[in-house]
Order: structure tokens, then sequence, then C-alpha cells
């Protein structure tokens, strides 16, 4: 079966430093799979080259066998591949519930109309809403993202996505910064998701990564190191000395 | 499922016809001023066009009045050139406007806000000394004369007094409000103020950012140019001074004393400037440029959103 | 009509374009290190305009010795200004630090209007400063090789400035990466100041200088905005050589398409602003783009 998202020798310099080197991964349709990797390893960078906010030095991305490279980003988002920040991305200004409305209309390339106010989308309305309530946001609707405690703001960084009712999903870091208990909250809306999405997720916390990951890429120093399913990574010699070897990466 | 809070409607507030009611008394309350009234007008229509390109989709431009000035130049010519019907001239005025906006918006949409600033003061100060060297078309520093309006609707003439030019202009800009409005409350106004809001998020959302800023900044144009249109009609004549930089900072200052993204906010910063320039400029005008300058220096320091602004925080403190 | 040649126009362009240059430096530093968008900029150069010519008119100071004054007293109102207003305004939107400045403008304008009336202002060269030098088929003013040559000595200076002395090491951390220069121990926020100041002085040196080319009124700030403003963003901010090359071809266009294409006036100077904005877009003036 053709992978939903697959590179070949993707690389990416900054001046002299190689961020990423030779990366060619395959990511299986439907699959949850991780994307693991000490500090300043290339994962963030992995994903921008993926999501087309950052063109490549070198190498290719092909998703659902398709080449995508010279697309620009939000031509990517329109095929579905979708991603959400590592640190939150929002709209200070606007409310929860514009956000969310906004990225549906998007999604429908009806963002662009001007006849009709806002409040009339009710379709688009309605289903914002139920979003929403699934990530139990509800309450916030209608209060500015900058006015959001950082926990909840990391939770509408996902609604964003979810709105935009991606086929391929990359998570950066979707639970970095809250606690632990509402990481988990992010986790189960992800595992939520519908089984034909792709999800390819970054995440520190070995024991979420365990629990959710069906399989797992390992990056150290811009380069793939290991990839496997958990029992393998977990078995693999360089990855204990490199990765989980060093406590809380 | 919880209800869903209030978002953009378009409908219309009570309160909201205070101004426009308080615009019509004027006519019958100060009769001496309808020439300036109407070009206060004349000024709201140019700063709402502002309000959109750079209150809603954030972009900083020193040059506005290029697209000002084209409309002025059109419509004049237009009349001189024994055109004189108005609104067919405001029309023509608009799509000239619109088009050069169209040229300029592939400049100014992909920069920086420096990028942006430098293409769109270039631009203007290159219009302005076109006009002043094409002579032979815009009649240079003399200005544009010869222009003969034709009556409104075949009946009403352009009068001295104003009379004509005030009900004119103020229908206009009426009309041009409540289209903005319907913009701004509209999903393509949501999507400019989150491109000003967060320009780099918007790809992430499958939004053509390019493609919006360009309709943002073309239809900005048009309705500048609508404005300078109305100005050469209704005093039947183009100065050089419709391209001049100086207009397009009026106009910034005009934005900001009244708040910026908020429509109204162009109303009333327009009819406080000017007004204040009226009284102050006319007694002393080094006097009105050194407080002019200091109240561009205080809004930023104490007032940021303007007078609404300030009153929108003011009535939230009284709430609490 | 008088013609003074391919080499005279070049000779003219490169002294024009070495005051605008001189000029710019401020600019560049404030716009490339500060991230602050200036349009005030002129008015320190106008500000060194005043004193040197004030100092020569009122007080008999000659004018050389008047030239350092206008550097001392735009430096000091750039110190002082940066440590009062500036400085709250580093990390605001352009659209604040464009509306402050050009209300510091206006003020700088009415307040020179209200002080020292709205003409221009005359300045008095010294003997060994006036006249022409005839050679190689062209005329070269003696002023303007003066010129030429105080910027090239103030360049070498400045580079040797920058390139080896303790203060140069910390501005050139602080452009690089405000951040990790703080972290690194350095006292930015002074480095800033003496930088905002050094760039006043600058600019007044380079107002004072230019009363005899760019003359000296009121309007002064606003008139060579653009041209300061060009000079940077083509040449790039925060580097020395970028807007060096940038000033000169911009002095040498401006000074030729007088003398060619006097028609044209003003025209052909923002003709070429536009064509190189539109050749050198936003990228060239990120350093780290
Ligand atoms: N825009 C950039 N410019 C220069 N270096 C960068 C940039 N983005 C990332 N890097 C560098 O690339 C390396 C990988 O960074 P990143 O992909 O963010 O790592 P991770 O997400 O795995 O922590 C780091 O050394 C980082 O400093
Ligand atoms: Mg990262």
């Amino acid at each position: 079966m053709t992978p939903a998202l697959r590179t070949e020798h993707l690389t990416r310099r900054f001046g002299a430093l190689e961020a990423l080197g030779d990366v060619s991964l395959a990511i299986a349709s439907g699959a949850r799979h991780a994307l693991i990797g000490p500090n300043g390893a290339g994962k963030t960078t992995l994903v921008n080259l993926l999501a087309g906010s950052l063109a490549p030095s070198a190498g290719e991305v092909y998703l659902a066998g398709e080449r995508i490279t010279p697309l620009a980003q939000y031509r990517r988002v329109k095929r579905g591949l979708v991603r959400t920040f590592q640190v939150s991305s929002l709209f200070g200004g606007l409310t929860v519930l514009e956000s969310v409305v906004l990225a549906i209309l998007e999604r429908e390339g009806r963002a662009a109309l001007w006849r009709r106010p806002v409040a009339r989308c009710t379709v688009e309305i309605d289903e914002a809403m139920a979003l929403l309530g699934e990530l139990r946001l509800a309450d916030d609707a209608g209060r500015r993202a900058s006015a959001l405690a950082y926990g909840r703001q990391r939770l509408l960084e996902i609604a964003l996505a979810l709105a935009s009712r991606p086929r391929v999903l990359l998570l950066d870091e979707p639970a970095a910064g809250i606690p632990a208990a509402q990481s988990a909250e992010v986790f189960r809306a992800i595992a939520a998701l519908p089984a034909a999405v792709t999800v390819l997720f970054i995440e520190h916390d070995m024991e979420l990564v365990f629990r959710f990951a069906e399989r797992i890429t390992v990056l150290a120093g811009g380069r793939v190191l290991a990839e496997g399913a958990p029992e393998e990574i977990a078995r693999d010699r360089a990855v204990r000395e490199v990765y989980l070897g060093t406590a809380d990466a | 499922m919880s209800r869903a809070p209030a978002l953009p409607s378009g409908r219309w507030h009570a309160a909201e016809a205070i101004p426009w009611l308080l615009a019509i008394a004027c006519f019958f309350l100060f009769p001496g001023y309808r020439v300036l009234a109407s070009h206060v007008f004349i000024a709201a229509l140019f700063a709402l066009s502002l309000d959109l390109v750079l209150g809603y989709a954030g972009i900083l431009t020193l040059g506005h009045a290029a697209f000002f000035g084209l409309g002025a130049y059109t419509a004049g010519l237009l009349a001189a050139h024994g055109w004189g019907e108005p609104f067919s001239g405001l029309a023509l005025a608009a799509a000239v406007a619109a088009l050069g906006g169209l040229a300029v918006s592939f400049l100014v949409v992909r920069g920086t806000d420096l990028a942006r600033l430098m293409v769109t003061l270039g631009v203007g100060l290159l219009l302005y000394e076109a006009a002043n060297r094409a002579a032979w078309l815009t009649g240079g520093v003399d200005g544009l004369s010869g222009v003969a309006m034709g009556k409104l609707f075949g009946v009403f003439p352009f009068d001295l007094f104003g009379n004509a030019a005030y009900a004119y202009t103020l229908a206009v800009l009426f009309a041009l409000f409540v289209f903005t409005r319907r913009v701004a409350a509209s999903p393509f106004g949501l999507s400019l103020r989150a491109i000003r809001e967060n320009r780099a998020r918007m790809p992430a959302l499958g939004a053509p950012v390019e493609r919006r800023l360009v309709a943002a900044f073309t239809l900005g144009a048009a309705i500048a140019g609508v404005a300078g249109a109305l100005l050469a009609q209704t005093t039947q004549f183009v100065g050089l001074d419709t391209l001049a930089f100086h207009r397009s900072a009026d106009v910034l200052v005009m934005l900001v004393l009244g708040g910026a993204g908020r429509l109204y906010g162009a109303l009333v910063g327009t009819a406080v400037f000017m007004v204040a320039q009226d009284r102050l400029a006319g007694i002393d005008p080094v006097y009105w440029q050194f407080w002019l300058g200091l109240l561009l220096v205080a809004i930023v320091f104490v007032a940021r959103g303007g007078i609404l602004g300030a009153a929108d925080a003011l009535r939230r403190r009284l709430r609490r | 009509m008088y013609h003074p040649g391919v080499i005279g126009v070049l000779f003219d362009g490169l002294a024009y374009g070495s005051l605008l240059f001189l000029v710019s430096l401020g600019l560049s530093v404030q716009m490339g290190l500060m991230n602050f968008v200036n349009l005030a900029h002129g008015a320190f150069a106008m500000a060194g305009g005043y004193v040197c010519a004030l100092a020569a008119t009122r007080l008999g100071v000659p004018f050389l010795a008047a030239l350092p004054l206008a550097f001392l007293a735009a430096s000091l109102a750039g110190a002082l200004l940066e440590r009062l207003l500036y400085r709250r305004l580093y990390g605001a939107s352009a659209l604040d630090q464009v509306l402050f400045s050009i209300g510091l403008t206006l003020m700088s304008i009415a307040a020179a209007t209200r002080l020292f009336g709205a003409s221009q202002q005359p300045v008095r060269l010294p003997e060994l400063l006036r006249g022409q030098l005839h050679f190689a088929g062209a005329d070269f003013g003696i002023y303007r090789m003066f010129l030429i040559a105080v910027v090239a000595a103030l360049t070498a200076a400045l580079a040797l400035l920058v390139g080896r002395t303790r203060f140069g090491a910390q501005l050139r951390a602080a452009v690089d990466d405000a951040r990790v220069a703080r972290g690194m121990g350095i006292d930015v926020d002074r480095v800033f100041t003496l930088a905002f100041a050094l760039g006043s002085g600058l600019a007044g040196l380079g107002g004072a200088l230019g009363i005899e080319v760019l003359g000296l009124d009121p309007t002064f700030p606003l008139k060579y905005m653009v041209y300061f403003l060009l000079v940077v963003v083509v040449g790039g901010a925060g580097t020395l050589a970028g807007p060096l090359v940038a000033a000169a071809i911009l002095g040498v266009c401006d000074v030729a398409a007088k003398y060619y294409l006097p028609q044209l006036g003003a025209f052909a100077i923002y003709a070429v602003m536009v064509a190189l904005l539109i050749a050198f877009p936003a990228g060239i003036l990120g350093r780290r783009a």
C-alpha cells in the first residue's frame, strides 16, 4: 500500500549547520507514528519541511504517492496535510470560536465570502461548537485566544488542526508544557480520531509514546537513528544510549 | 451542547444611528460649514478605505494617497473632457484606482512591514512626480482646472454653498460604509483580521494569504479612489496635493486617532482631526504641525486604541 | 547649458552619496540592531546642521570648529531621546514606530521653523575649501573633495571601531543576536544607547557638512527621509558595506538624472527607487534571511 507520507533523502541546512540530513522515511496510512529524539535533533525541522513552511535544501516529500515538494504550505493543507505548532501559534485577538469557525471556513474554501456575516454561517458554527465541546473548550468559546491559560491554548491549537479535517496530522509536541492530567486529555482526543487519519506525533513523554505509537522513528543529530515497532525501539542499543539513557531530553 | 457566543453579525446597533443623525443635523445646525463638512465626509471615506487595508488586513502603507489621487484625477479628467455625470465618474475612478491598487498590491503583500512601507512610499512619490511632470495632462503644479460637473441625477447642480456636495458626499460615504461594514463582518473580514493577528499561522489553515491581501488592498484602493473622485467633483478642481505624502500621513493619523480596525474609528478620528485642523491651522500652521506631532507621540505611548479604544477602556472600567 | 562631463557627474554623485551614507549609517544601525524604523533620523541631521550654521553665524565659530559641535549636539540629543522614548518602542509594531517617529519629525520641523525661520540657512566655508580644481578635463569642487575625504576617513575609523574594539565586538554580537549577547553578559542596553548616540552624531555631522550640498531648512527631515531609508533598505541594515554601495549608486543616479534628464526631475530617482525595491525585495534587508 502507498504510504500516506514519504520522504526521500530530505535535507535541510541552516548555513553550516545541517539540521536534517538525508532522512528517508515512510508513514503508513492510518498509522500512529511517533517521532522522538533529543532536543535539537531536527524533529520540528522535519515537520516544517513536511508541512511546507520550510523549503528543503535537498530531497523530496510525497503525500499519498504524489510529489508535493514544490507545493505551497496552504495547498498541502487543502490536500489534508495539517500540522500543529510546538509553541502555540494562535490568533490572539480572535475569540476561540472565531478561530475555529475560520479554520472550518478555510477548509470549505468559503473564507473569502464577503456578502454574508460570519454569524449566519450556522453550519460552520454548529460544527465548531461540537468540536470545542469534544475538546472541553466550549466554555471558553467566547474568550480571546490570548486570554486562555496555556493548557487551553494547546487544546485550541489542536482544535484548529482538527477543524481542517486532516488526512495526515503532524503534531509537534502537542502536550508540551501542560500538566500530565491535561496531556492525557490531549492524547485521548487524538486517539479518538478516525482510524483512517494518519498521525505523526512528536512527544518527549516515553510513557505516552509507548502507549499511543504503533511505530517510532528516532532522530538524532538530524539523522534517522532507528525506526521500528515500540518493542524494537525499546530494545535498540543505540537508541538507549543516545536517547532513553539521557533523562528527559 | 452549550450555546455559541456572539460572532460578527453585521446587525445594526441603535447607537450606530447617532453619528449619521448627527451628520444630517449638522447640515441645519451649521449652514456656514457645509463645504468643510463635505471635506470631512470625503476624508472619512478615505480613512475608512485605509482601515480596511491597515486596520483589518494589517498592511502598513505610507502611500495611500496614490489611490486617492488616481481617483481624483480620473474623475477630474473625465469631467474636464466633457463627461460630467457624477456617478459614472465615481465608478470609473474606483475602477482606475482599483487597477492601480491591484498592480501595487503584488509588490506589497509579500514583504515585511518595512518593505511595504518603502514600496508604498516610493509608489506614492513616483505618482506625485509623474503628475507633476505630466502637466499637459494634469495641469502640473497649477492643478487641473476646467472640471465641469453635470447635475446630480441631472437635476441638482453643485452649488457654491456646498448643499449638493454635502448630501452627495454624505450619501456616498454612508453607502460605502454599509458596504465596508458588511465586508468586515463577513468570513473575508474575519480572515483579514486573522492575517493581521498571525500571518504565519494562516497557511497552516489552508488560507491563500497573498490572494486575500491582494483583494483587501485592491478594495481599499478602489474606495480611496472614490474618495478622491468625490473631492474632484465637489470642488471641481484637482490639485497635486491629492497625491502628496502629507495626505498619506494625515489619513494615517486620522485613522489611528479614532482607532484602527473598528470602522467608526475612521469617522470619529477624521471628524476630530479635521475640525481641530480647521480651528488651529487657521491660527498658526506651525503650531498645528507641532501639536499634531505631539499628538502622534501621545497616541503611541498612552492611547494605542485611539479615541474609541480609550472610550472602550473607560466603559469597561465603569462597568466593573 | 553647463555640462560637467561624465567624470564630473560621477564625482558630484560620489560626494553626494558619501553624505547620504554618513547620515544613513545611524539609521542602518537602528534598523539592523534595534529593529527600529526611525523616520525621524533626518531630524538629527537637521539638528546638527542648525548647530553648525548658528554657531557660525551667531557665535562666529569657524566652520571646521563647528563640525564637532554638530556631532556632539546631535549625539547628545540621540542619547537623550533613546533613553527617554525610543527605548520603549524597541519591541513595538512597525506602525507604532512609524507613528512615533513621524510625530517626532513633525515636532522637529515645527520647532525649527519657529526658532530659526523657514528660510535656507547660509554657510560660510573657509577660504581653503572654496573653489575648484581643474584636471583630467573636468572641474572638481574642493569642498566636495573634502567631503569625500572626511567620509572615507570616518568610514575607515568606524571599520576599525567595529572590527577591533571591545565596543565593536559587543555591537556586532548585539546585531547578530541581542538575546544571545545579553546571555553572554554584554550590557546590551548600554550598547544600544551608545550606538544610537553615535549614529545620531554622525547624522548631525552629515547635516552640518551637507548644508553646502543638500541645503538646510526646516523641511530637511521630510525632504531627505526617503533617501536615507532607501540607502538602508537597499544596502541592507546593520552592515557598513551595504549602505556604502547603495549610497554611492543613489548619489550618482540622482546627480546624473539632474544633469541628463532635468525634465524628469525627481521622477527619475523615485523610479530608480521603486526599481531597486522590486529588484531587491525584503530579503536584502534581513541579514539572517
Ligand atoms: N530557522 C532556523 N535557523 C537556524 N537554525 C535553526 C533554525 N531552526 C532550527 N534550527 C536548528 O536546527 C536544529 C534542529 O532544530 P529543531 O528541528 O527545532 O529540533 P527539535 O525540534 O528536534 O528540538 C537545532 O540545532 C536548531 O538550532
Ligand atoms: Mg522541536
